[in-house]
């Protein structure tokens, strides 16, 4: 029975009796990248492609990602999933800027990568024009396995992310070209 | 009461303080255009009185895509793919409503398979469109259970459209005179396997919520419209359904040999979340009904019509045939001779009429369009049914009226 | 069964000259009237004791630049849910005086629908308890569905015209 449960891989560590060493951004990386709670911000059809995502057929919950938190402070990742209209804009920066760092930005679907087959007056071209963005998962919709493989890369970067990258000049600069603060 | 322990606690302050005024102010709650991931995006400000809600004032158009704009740019058929995206839990219904209204102003007529394969996608999709809806709104009464089992269906009926068409959610079903291919013998037995098992499953779901009194407490009587009410802000569809109407376009205005089969049409009596649950679940039964009947007298012949200027003629005969190639040439860079008219044409969508106002002037892409979206049209009834009702009846409301915000926006 | 040359005759006895251009395309009987009118006619459709006219199914706009003095058409669309018969009614209207009253009285569900046809085209319904942009941002200063605007936001900078086709 023990062999059939996968565990996430250790990182390499000095062990002892009753105890391991390693670096602190190893096993803090480790830890946050299997406990992703994910921001669901759905807006149109590739909110419906998440929810199958989440659903039990492709479960996104195996991924760590248990509880979808609807509360910005408490995610970690906000998935945009659907067509940002420009109107909806002010919004979506509100709500990213209500995230406690580190946090991650999945970009779903073609229309929230680059505004995808809505090249019109009321469509924002990509929500990278207001907030920075770590995954693209191009798609209309993607299939949830794509949709899975965007959050695996996310865990990739969480997994090998600096401790003090939130705290660098070239962050900060990211930011400030977003005019965030 | 209230108001007589306030009075005694003003008599209790020291005199040169006074009495303590207490005035009665509304809150404002902002149901703001964040769900929680399922509704899609509109803002509903609330005036509330406590628990009770007074008053509400609507914001839609955080999802406005301009269709009618972009559609007055597109040939016919690549409308296809911007109908897909209104109501994108049942696009195919949004697909062939599309295409019948070009057929209807080309003056196409399809084969008899070919409508028979149109009606079954379309109970597809409207079984699809009710599970969501239903499921949802056992989630938001906090009941998860009931989604997880029905949306596995989902992915059943999911697998059926990839097999017919090639995508799971925005499906680009069918062309302008029939369907692209025909029935595989694989889609044709996932059908048939997909009607027992669902029943069974359906059965499950009912089980669970039916007679369930913690859900129906939540429910019964919240919500409530008349029929006059709801024919005045112009409701169809279940809703309007759940009211007490029967007013059925596939029954009042048969399209695609919708007069061959056989079902019936529930009616709810008190328009309340429970009536429009109820019906939304017997429409299924009777969706259910009509895959039987279609998958079992599917008739032969062929799949698209004979009008080889508006449908791809067969690859053989492009490649030997010159007037083939011709039209294949001009149907694919996008010239079609559409007559100069205007049309209107509607369906029975997931959520009531779903009409299309094709307005053409001879060229390649319509002069105007105008999608006529059920959600948009009773949505404005939202603020009235929840009037004195509970911050929670609100958002059970909300859930059982199934506003889609593709389709509310356009 | 109420075909449209019977009706079509009871509108124009009772309106007479101020209904016109009666056609039937794809079997729907369309015909249009002037501005003054439209309340009353819609009205006494719906009030009619037979025809009992009672769904407005769509409120919509067309904007024609090429016909000066006829820019604007606004279109009614109604049904009859008991006798299964639908009407479509036109309103012609000048680029400079876009002015239609209001059917919100007889329909409550007009006020979106004129909300929406003021927003993408700018037809002023008067008499309209709130009439401001339901899908656009309030700021926006146009009329976007008028013919002379591009689908296109012009002020995008990701995207090249030449790559596009433009």
């Amino acid at each position: 029975m023990a062999s059939d449960i996968k565990l996430a891989e250790a990182p390499p560590s000095y062990d002892g009796a009753g105890f391991s060493a390693t670096s602190f951004d190893k096993i803090i990386g480790l830890a946050r990248a299997n406990s992703l709670w994910p921001l669901p911000f759905a807006t149109s059809c590739c909110g419906i492609e998440f929810m199958s995502t989440m659903a039990s057929h492709y479960d996104l919950a195996r991924f760590g990602s248990e509880r979808p938190s609807f509360s910005p402070r408490q995610a970690d990742m906000l998935l945009v999933a659907g067509t940002i209209a420009k109107k909806m804009g002010p919004i979506l920066k509100q709500v990213y800027l209500q995230m406690a760092e580190p946090r991650w930005v999945i970009a779903i679907g073609a229309c929230a990568s680059s505004g995808g087959i809505f090249d019109t007056y009321s469509v924002l071209q990509g929500i990278d024009r207001i907030i920075p963005v770590d995954v693209y998962v191009p798609g209309c919709p993607p299939r949830p396995e794509q949709i899975l493989d965007g959050v695996m890369q996310v865990q990739e970067l969480a997994k090998n992310e600096s401790l003090r990258r939130r705290n660098t000049e070239e962050y900060t600069k990211l930011l400030n070209s977003y005019s965030i603060q | 009461m209230v108001s007589e322990e306030l009075d005694i606690a003003s008599r209790n302050l020291p005199a040169e303080q006074g009495p303590v005024q207490y005035v009665n102010e509304l809150t404002t709650l902002n149901l703001g255009p964040t769900h929680p991931a399922t509704h899609g995006i509109f803002q509903n400000i609330l005036q509330m009185d406590g628990e009770k809600i007074v008053s509400g004032e609507q914001t839609i158009g955080y999802i406005h895509r301009a269709f009618e704009k972009i559609a007055e740019r597109r040939p016919f058929y690549q409308i296809t793919t911007l109908t897909d995206r209104m109501n994108y839990c049942s696009s195919p219904i949004n697909n062939m409503g599309w295409h019948m209204t070009v057929e209807k102003l080309l003056g196409v007529e399809v084969p008899k398979r070919a409508q028979y394969i149109r009606v079954i996608m379309m109970e597809l999709a409207r079984l699809s469109d009710h599970l969501i809806c239903n499921g949802i709104l056992g989630v938001d009464t906090g009941a998860f259970t009931g989604f997880l089992y029905i949306y596995q269906e989902r992915e059943h009926i999911y697998e059926i459209y990839e097999e017919v068409c090639g995508a799971r959610l925005t499906t680009n079903m069918g062309r302008i005179g029939g369907m692209e291919r025909d029935l595989s013998p694989t889609a044709i037995r996932k059908i048939k396997e997909l009607i027992p098992r669902f029943r069974k499953v359906l059965t499950e779901f009912e089980n669970l919520f039916n007679r369930n009194r913690i859900f129906m407490d939540r429910v019964v009587n919240v919500g409530g419209i008349s029929a006059e009410r709801a024919l005045s802000y112009g409701f169809t569809g279940p809703n309007l359904r759940a009211a007490g109407v029967d007013y059925d376009v596939r029954v009042m205005n048969p399209y695609s040999s919708y007069q061959d089969f056989e079902f019936d049409i529930p009616v709810g009596q008190s328009g309340d979340t429970y009536d429009r649950f109820m019906v939304r679940n017997e429409e299924m039964w009777q969706s259910l009904r009509i895959l039987e009947q279609a998958i079992n007298n599917l008739p032969e012949g062929s799949y698209f019509a004979d009008a080889p200027q508006y449908y791809l003629p067969p690859k053989q005969e492009v490649y030997q045939n010159m007037e083939a190639l011709i039209y294949h040439f001009k149907i694919v860079m996008g010239e079609i001779d559409a007559p100069v008219g205007e049309v209107y044409h509607a369906v029975e969508g997931g959520n009531g009429e779903l009409g299309f106002y094709l307005i053409s002037d001879g060229g390649r892409a319509p002069y105007r369009l105008h999608f006529r979206r059920p959600c948009f049209i009773y949505y404005q009834a939202f603020p009235e049914m929840c009037k004195g009702l509970t911050l929670s009846d609100a958002i059970v409301i909300m859930s059982s009226m199934n506003v889609i915000a593709g389709e509310l926006d356009a | 069964m109420l075909t449209n040359e019977e009706v079509a005759q009871t509108i124009i006895n009772q309106f007479g000259e101020t209904v016109g251009e009666f056609d039937d395309p794809y079997n729907l009987l369309t015909f249009s009237t002037g501005r003054d009118h439209i309340f009353s006619l819609i009205q006494f459709l719906k009030e009619h004791k037979t025809y009992q006219v009672g769904f407005l199914t769509d409120i919509t706009a067309v904007h024609y630049p090429d016909s000066p003095g006829r820019e604007f058409c606004v279109v009614y669309h109604m049904h009859s849910l008991t006798n299964n018969f639908r009407v479509r009614i036109k309103v012609y209207l000048d680029a400079d005086d876009l002015h239609v009253p209001t059917v919100i009285p007889l329909f409550m569900s007009a006020n979106w629908m004129e909300r929406e046809t003021f927003d993408l085209f700018g037809v002023i319904f008067d008499g309209h308890p709130d009439l401001r942009r339901i899908l656009n941002m309030e700021e926006m200063d146009y009329h976007p569905m008028r013919k002379e605007y591009p689908l296109e936001d012009s002020t995008r900078e990701d995207k090249i015209d030449a790559l596009f086709g433009r």
